[in-house]
């Protein structure tokens, strides 16, 4: 059986998974993106603050994710939950780190300017830092996703969900005769939806960054 | 709709301090000066000075460790900043505007917080472009790096004015803009002010900016001592010390020029004829006056021609090949710095002073000039004596009131 006919006969299985792997990414990110974001806040007016969620997150990173899962069986068990864990703790660093980066990069001079024309401190954050932090806060969301679609084929080792099932189906079985086929399809799976990810992220920089601020 | 007159408010500053804590001296040290309704007062002094930090302190971007503050009577020093600076107008150096917002939305921003209606913000942001000169239908949809150093700042002052506040705060607002951009830029906010009647505080390091603009200049000092409270004028004249006079720099005579119009001196009576008179009256003016000389008007009582004695021999009679042309004039309006230049220019030493539609009012020559300007320096010098000796004694009944002073005055 070549690729082509694994794939014909195979393709049922292979789109649930391809779904529930883009699935649990999508929803690991939109977590990250929120704990990220609010952490960027939160620490972003006080050096040492700034610097230990920066510390903290990029020590996260550090730990291969076959060991972070590992570790996590243990605490809370297989399959869905050590997934979720592992994949937002890994998104965390880029969005927060770039949410940093991008509140601490606005003039001060329009922040100046926003408390002279008499902004409340929450609506200087929605309307004038936010807004302009967003295009570094979009790259690091950009970044993570990209991160995480290759670790979630990991959380499979979990008995997570998604593509890495294929690829771990087929190193488990090496010499079979689709074992081959089984890696292929689960690694050709994850580039293609990360690059569908990546259209969408351009599209949504599209239609979210205001004109003004587009380079 | 046009402008309501809403006069300024005043603003009082009360040994208004500001004490950064871990510096042994102030930033800004116990300042008190009382500002009109309606009037434009410039803080100009170096670098460093506090002038700045003072500014901000009157709407508390920059919170007071001492002294109050209050506009219109009302003591501003401990209600709720947002609530001030809404009513306060801001503007600042290279404009502030908001990069991710349309031009319309930056100056919308006010007027929207304070919850006016969409409608009349609509006809507000239109309105606001107007006034400073940028067609609404091509501005309205810009964002900021769309327009030039000038539009921005204008833009800026359209934002800082748009929910109409009866106080103006500008910091440095013309700083980064070119020299002839500058000088756009600042004969607009004359104009504007002539139309608004705000009270605006305006900081700059350019004294020269600070004559033009201002009704009052505080000159200050470091630590934001105020060296010298006064007109451009009495400061031009009558600098209280050397530092003023330092700052001020060469040329006070000079600048003077620059503060007083051509109408507000003594044109001399030339004899003027138009090209209608005949030859005869002409040779008449010619012999009867002691100049030697007439100014020949055009049928629109334009100056035309100066003709001197031999001309219209040598033309032999024609008034048409007779004379030197005029080749400048300087209106009623014009600045005697203005009408010196045009004197020094011409070969001999006279200009022919125009009214609104060129007509010819008189002319002004170097003797003119050279009285006017010492009688204005007099004047100047006399009335700042005046002045001081005025201060001297108002400050010595309130030393008596307050049996011990606190330093609180500067320049014994």
């Amino acid at each position: 059986m070549n690729f082509w006919e694994y794939l014909g006969t195979r393709h049922q299985q292979l789109l649930v998974d391809a779904y529930q792997h883009a699935s649990a990414v999508f929803q690991c990110m939109v977590v990250a993106t929120l704990i990220g974001v609010v952490v960027g806040v939160v620490t972003y007016r006080t050096a040492w603050a700034a610097n230990l969620a920066t510390l903290t997150t990029s020590t996260i990173l550090t730990m291969p994710s076959l060991a972070l899962i590992g570790l996590l069986i243990p605490v809370v068990g297989l399959g869905v939950a050590p997934t979720v864990i592992a994949l937002t703790l890994y998104g965390l660093l880029p969005i927060t780190r770039n949410a940093i980066v991008g509140l601490r990069g606005v003039d001060p001079a329009l922040v100046d300017a926003a408390r002279g024309i008499g902004m409340s401190r929450t609506m200087r954050l929605l309307r004038i830092e936010l807004p302009l932090a967003w295009p570094p806060i979009l790259t690091g969301i950009r970044v993570a996703t990209q991160m995480l679609m290759g670790i979630a084929a990991i959380a499979a080792y979990a008995s997570g969900p998604g593509l890495g099932n294929e690829i771990f189906r087929g190193l488990a079985s090496l010499g079979s005769k689709n074992a081959l086929n089984q890696v292929l399809a689960g690694t050709l799976g994850i580039i293609v939806l990360a690059l569908l990810f990546d259209a969408a992220y351009v599209l949504i920089g599209r239609l979210t960054i205001p004109r003004g601020i587009r380079d | 709709m046009t402008e309501q007159a809403v006069a300024g408010a005043t603003i009082e500053l009360e040994n208004l301090t500001k004490h950064y804590p871990g510096t042994e001296q102030p930033a800004v040290d116990s300042v008190s000066m009382e500002i009109k309704a309606g009037e434009t007062v410039v803080f100009v002094g170096p670098s460093g000075c506090g002038k700045s930090t003072t500014l901000k302190m009157i709407n508390r971007l920059i919170e007071p460790t001492g002294g109050r503050i209050r506009i219109n009577g009302e003591d501003v020093t401990g209600i709720d900043p947002v609530k001030l600076r809404r009513k306060v107008g801001y503007a600042i150096q290279s404009s502030g505007l908001f990069p991710h917002l349309t031009v319309a939305q930056n100056i919308a921003l006010v007027p929207k917080m304070l919850g006016w209606s969409k409608a009349r913000v609509r006809d507000r942001v239109g309105e606001m472009l107007d006034l400073v000169g940028l067609d609404p239908g091509e501005f309205h949809d810009r964002y900021p790096r769309q327009l030039s150093g000038g539009q921005q700042q204008r833009v800026g002052v359209a934002r800082a004015l748009a929910a109409d506040p009866p106080v103006l705060l500008m910091d440095e607002p013309f700083g980064a803009v070119d020299p002839i951009t500058r000088d756009h830029l600042q004969d607009e906010l004359i104009r504007l002010q002539h139309e608004l009647h705000k009270t605006i505080v305006f900081v700059t390091h350019d004294f020269d900016e600070a004559i033009k603009l201002g009704d009052r200049i505080a000159v200050l000092r470091e630590r934001s001592h105020i060296a010298q409270f006064d007109t451009p004028e009495a400061i031009l004249t009558n600098p209280a010390d050397d530092f003023v006079s330092g700052f001020v720099g060469a040329g006070a005579a000079l600048k003077r020029l620059n503060l007083t119009r051509v109408r507000d001196v003594e044109m001399r009576d030339y004899p003027a004829v138009t090209v209608d008179t005949p030859l005869q009256e002409i040779f008449g003016h010619l012999r009867g006056s002691g100049t030697n000389e007439v100014l020949l008007l055009d049928r629109r009582r334009r100056p035309y021609k100066w003709l001197r004695r031999g001309d219209l021999m040598r033309a032999r009679g024609s008034l048409a090949r007779a004379g030197t042309l005029v080749h400048d004039t300087v209106t009623r309006d014009a600045t005697l710095r203005d009408a010196l230049e045009a004197v020094l220019t011409d070969n001999a030493g006279r200009v022919a002073v125009t009214g609104r539609r060129g007509e010819y009012l008189g002319v002004v020559d170097m003797e003119t000039l050279m009285n006017s300007v010492h009688e204005l320096l007099e004047e100047d010098r006399l009335e700042a004596m005046e002045h001081q000796h005025e201060l001297a004694e108002t400050r010595t009944q309130q030393t008596h009131f307050a049996q011990e002073g606190d330093g609180g005055e500067q320049k014994a």
